[in-house]
């Protein structure tokens, strides 16, 4: 039974920064993705629930066109940011994944210094126009990636030294220091222990009040915890999107209550 | 659910310090697996230790040369008739002119050391002498006319003969049926080696020389066709690390997964096996042939040896590449990277020690092969002139060091037999010293993630 603490919540009617429509995605022949229709608002976390399997991070790299490398991969259907559409032909997709940013399930750090981590994307996107203004996007980075004060002693170490919830959040971290507009997270919390869980999630509320964040979880608490919106998948399909208070009290379609509740998945 | 371990009953059923069949049997099969890779690592070591001690047995005499040092009076009745000093007058007398000089200069050494010898005659010496002598003796003096009429102490290759009979391998009783060199003479190497006026030494020229004709194996040496593997390594570095890292990127980061990259992959696997031969035929048709470079040229075996290493490069830098985790390829395109920004950034680095140690050892295999450079007229016999400038080394005429050793060692004296030993050291070096900068690069460019 679900019973974690959970405060209700209220959004702000905020603009929608992410619009989806009909979209669909296959594998090959595998229908991976069925018709998803889902408004991603600004400033708002949205959590991204449902078994194994489901979609539910297909439809993250959607987002912000990861599927792209895999060659077997398709998408059809529409997704706008900001009123665009990201699959139009003329869309690079460097220049969507520089506002559209993407923390992984396993913490991945560059095999390279801490510093140079943080500095890697202000260096290709030319955000920086000296040494002292890439210091600054470095520690600022750092200090938003909740990471600061454990590493700024030792910038020039291999952030693959760190722990893994240190690592994590430095590539968190990474992931702001492009100024994106959106922050993608598929399952950011699953390799990490308790502790660092709550220092990541503590920083997702965080992160909240500058961008539209987007997470997929396994777990519900976690949803629950750290999200405004939830969207449940089950097989592809979207099946319910709403407020999380009450998604996760107040369930309309059968199937997200037996999740919720363990029946399946 | 968790009751299920423990037996009924609550007891254990067996002693733990007593050996079941199953365990016994487990046991000795692992025991007897053991004892299979420890023999197998024995032959290994016993072959490898048998090769050793047969190379360096056999060839570690090459690097040591009997030399005469006799006192040549530079007659210049015989070197210069008109008596002008002038350098053409000089050059204009032949090696033959030289011979009765030195030959003299022998007897006199001869007889000094040996009193009782039967050698009576001067002409009699020259089977003592390399030679080369004549032609050592006739460049000294054109490069110092102004010691014609003095007496000048000369150090000379001893015949390979007097050289053999001194490292055993010329015996006593074999004499008899050699017309190039009589007991006599043998006799006489043992007084002039008591007198000291013959020496053994280490021959720098065995390393730094040049090929000699087949009866001058004592003055035979290995470093021009060296330089003829150099020059090759530099066009194989220069063709198949740009070539073979381009080709392996692409492949493996950028080509669409198709049948037709499918079809690429088979043959670059197939080409790989292909007898290095095939490559030779290939370079003889193609490059000299048909493109019209010349033949035995360093240039030519270079381009050939590329299209054989190719393959074997591609290989394991595929393989290098395809090891990087692919969560790094993800985090760079995550901040916004392009594909080549990842590749070239994160990817290459990371995959640059396999890389390195793929193309060392196909420089390595392209550095011992023969074959193939036979088939393009770089067989060793050729290698007897340096080339004029650096750049005039890639189209001179030469050889290579294996093809060298491949043609020392069928020739008939067996005195060569000895250089050929003596070739596949000085290769050994190189090779080791290439395998041994792969670890080092290895080492130095490994990064843990």
């Amino acid at each position: 039974m679900y019973d974690a603490p959970y405060t209700e919540r209220t959004t702000a009617v905020t603009d929608v920064k992410i619009s989806a429509r009909d979209v669909q995605v296959y594998y090959g022949d595998n229908h991976a993705i069925k018709d998803v229709n889902v408004d991603i608002q600004d400033k708002t976390v949205t959590a991204f629930i449902g078994p194994s399997g489901c979609g539910k991070s297909t439809f993250l790299r959607c987002l912000n066109r990861m599927n792209d490398t895999i060659d077997i991969c398709r998408v059809l259907g529409k997704i706008e940011l900001d009123g665009e559409d990201i699959y139009d032909k003329r869309v690079d997709p460097v220049q969507l994944r520089a506002k559209v940013g993407m923390v992984f399930q396993k913490p991945n750090p560059f095999p390279k210094s801490i510093y140079d981590n943080i500095a890697y994307g202000p260096r290709i996107h030319g955000l920086a126009k000296n040494k002292a203004e890439l210091d600054e996007i470095v520690e600022k980075s750092l200090r938003r990636g909740a990471i600061w004060d454990e590493v700024k002693d030792r910038l020039s170490e291999p952030g693959t030294g760190l722990s893994g919830g240190q690592q994590q959040r430095l590539c968190i971290a990474r992931a702001v220091a492009t100024e994106p507009e959106v922050l993608l997270m598929d399952e950011p919390c699953s390799a990490l222990d308790p502790i660092a869980t709550a220092q990541v999630e503590e920083l997702i509320d965080e992160l909240r009040a500058n961008f539209s964040v987007v997470i997929v979880t396994h777990s519900m608490q976690q949803a629950a915890r750290v999200s405004q919106k939830t969207a449940f998948f089950h097989l592809g399909n979207l099946v319910e999107y709403g407020e999380t208070g009450k998604i996760f009290t107040n369930p309309e379609d059968p199937r997200t209550e037996s999740y919720i509740t363990g029946r399946i998945g | 659910m968790t009751d299920a371990s423990i037996p009924e009953g609550g007891k254990v059923t067996k002693s733990l310090v007593q050996l079941d069949a199953r365990t016994r049997r487990r046991n000795a099969a692992e025991a007897r697996f053991r004892a299979y890779g420890l023999t197998a690592i024995v032959i290994g070591f016993f072959f490898l230790i048998t090769l050793m001690v047969a190379i360096v047995g056999n060839g570690v005499g090459a690097f040591r040369q009997s030399f005469i040092t006799v006192e040549v009076f530079l007659d210049p009745a015989k070197l210069d008739k008109n008596g002008a000093r002038d350098i053409e007058d000089i050059k204009k007398v032949s090696t033959f002119g030289y011979a009765p000089l030195i030959q003299n200069a022998l007897l006199e050494a001869v007889q000094a050391a040996q009193p009782d010898t039967p050698i009576k005659k001067a002409g009699d010496t020259k089977q003592l002498i390399s030679a080369s002598a004549l032609a050592a003796v006739r460049d000294h003096v054109i490069a110092n006319p102004e010691e014609i009429g003095q007496t000048v102490e000369f150090r000379l290759l001893a015949a390979s003969r007097v050289d053999g009979y001194l490292k055993g391998r010329v015996k006593r009783e074999d004499v008899v049926r050699d017309k190039n060199i009589n007991v006599e003479h043998l006799d006489a190497a043992d007084a002039l080696l008591a007198a000291g006026t013959l020496t053994r030494s280490f021959n720098p020229e065995f390393v730094l020389g040049a090929d000699a004709s087949e009866s001058r194996a004592e003055q035979a040496g290995m470093g021009v066709s060296m330089l003829g593997s150099f020059y090759m390594m530099l066009v194989v570095l220069a063709l198949s690390l740009p070539i073979g890292v381009a080709a392996s990127i692409y492949l493996e980061e950028f080509a669409p997964k198709n049948w037709f990259t499918d079809l690429i992959e088979v043959n670059i696997s197939n080409l790989a096996a292909v007898p290095s031969i095939v490559f030779g035929i290939l370079g003889l048709s193609v490059f000299i042939q048909f493109g019209g470079l010349p033949q035995s040229a360093p240039l030519v075996g270079g381009l050939v040896l590329t299209l054989m290493t190719l393959p074997r490069i591609i290989i394991p830098a595929r393989a290098a590449l395809k090891a990087v985790p692919p969560s790094i390829r993800d985090a760079a395109l995550g901040v916004g990277a392009s594909r080549t920004q990842t590749v070239f950034h994160h990817v290459l680095p990371l995959a640059a020690p396999g890389i390195l140690t793929g193309l060392i050892i196909g420089l390595g295999q392209a550095l011992g092969e023969t074959a193939p450079l036979l088939l393009i007229g770089m067989v060793g016999f050729v290698a007897t002139n340096l080339p004029d400038g650096f750049f005039a080394g890639f189209m001179t005429p030469n050889s290579a060091m294996p093809a060298q050793i491949y043609e020392w060692a069928k020739r008939a004296d067996p005195a060569f037999y000895e250089r050929a030993w003596g070739g596949i050291i000085i290769l050994l070096v190189f090779l080791l010293i290439m395998n041994f900068a792969a670890i080092v690069l290895r080492r130095k460019f490994e990064r843990r993630w």
